[in-house]
């Protein structure tokens, strides 16, 4: 059972949108192409991973990138991905992972 | 090296490359619209040069002597620094810890994201594409590369610094150390401990 996101890492006193994931719930980056100055690797999108960490609520770098204030923020999380799904034919170890910062608007939930 | 100097004494002619000319540029025009001015500019500039690795190494020589210590770093790394003295501006700070079970390494897949007040400059190699690319695709084989050959028996992690957080990784205390001062622990942790792509040796220190 995933436990509940009480508190972020690094607390921020942005106006924000409400926390959705708790850590250890299962994700999906959104598959998207937008236009800009996005954050999101492009070798990410589309694969599922696991909330490790609820980092805080910052300004969304795509709205920051064109000269707005990135407000309401948005949650930050790390996510944990299995290398061997990210990366078909990765030779290391089965457990082994690869974490990446992702804000909340890049993800949704995956049903299980 | 000397030649080299000599050559930039005399002022030898070099024009501006491309991304020269547009920091040169962009900084002129943040100093003439009055958003910064050239002695910001230049006490930044001097407060970056005079950071490097062996702020670093200090934190996790700390946290090798002290179990408190270590707990609030990677609890909360940036408070834990403060509490230490350190002046670490606008950094938030997770500390990934070795164990014999687990490595970490440290990248920036999008640009070169890097904990500069405690590391200093990245070096070139950690901007480089080819590290970029590779690290998070076959980290185990661009750390053989480095010379550091993972076990089997241990799962690696890639913590990509793709927003706010910055990555220090917390290398594992190596044997033969016992007894040792702070000040020598910390001549053994180097930059690339730090980043995961080395792991201090006892036999590098007299």
């Amino acid at each position: 059972m995933p436990q509940v996101a009480a508190r972020p890492q690094y607390p921020t006193d942005h106006p924000s949108v409400p926390v959705r994931f708790a850590v250890g719930e299962r994700v999906r980056v959104r598959k998207t192409y937008p236009l800009g100055h996005i954050r999101t690797p492009y070798y990410i999108r589309g694969h599922s991973g696991v909330i490790e960490r609820y980092c805080g609520n910052f300004p969304v770098p795509e709205e920051l990138a064109q000269m707005r204030s990135g407000l309401p923020a948005q949650p930050l999380y790390r996510v944990r991905f299995l290398q061997r799904e990210v990366w078909p034919d990765y030779h290391g170890r089965a457990d082994d992972v690869i974490e990446v910062e992702i804000f909340q608007h890049w993800l949704e939930a995956v049903k299980t | 090296m000397s030649q080299r100097g000599k050559q930039d004494e005399l002022g030898e002619y070099r024009p501006l490359s491309y991304f020269q000319l547009m920091e040169v540029s962009l900084r002129e025009l943040l100093v003439e619209k009055g958003i910064v001015s050239d002695a910001e500019v230049q006490a930044t500039l001097e407060d970056m040069r005079a950071r490097g690795p062996d702020t670093g190494a200090r934190v996790v020589a700390r946290a090798w002597v002290d179990a408190d210590f270590k707990a609030r770093l990677l609890e909360n790394g940036t408070r834990a620094c403060e509490a230490f003295g350190l002046d670490v501006p606008a950094l938030r700070l997770v500390v990934v810890e070795n164990t014999p079970q687990v490595h970490n390494v440290i990248v920036c897949t999008l640009c070169s994201c890097y904990p500069r007040m405690l590391l200093g400059l990245p070096p070139d190699w950690y901007k480089s594409s080819h590290y970029r690319s590779r690290v998070v695709r076959e980290p185990r084989a661009v750390l053989a590369e480095f010379g550091l050959r993972l076990p089997d028996a241990v799962q690696l992690r890639v913590h990509d610094s793709t927003a706010d957080m910055r990555y220090l990784v917390l290398p594992m205390r190596p044997a033969g150390t016992a007894g040792w001062s702070e000040a020598r622990l910390a001549s053994i942790v180097t930059r690339d401990c730090m980043i995961g792509v080395a792991v201090p040796e006892s036999s590098g220190s007299e």
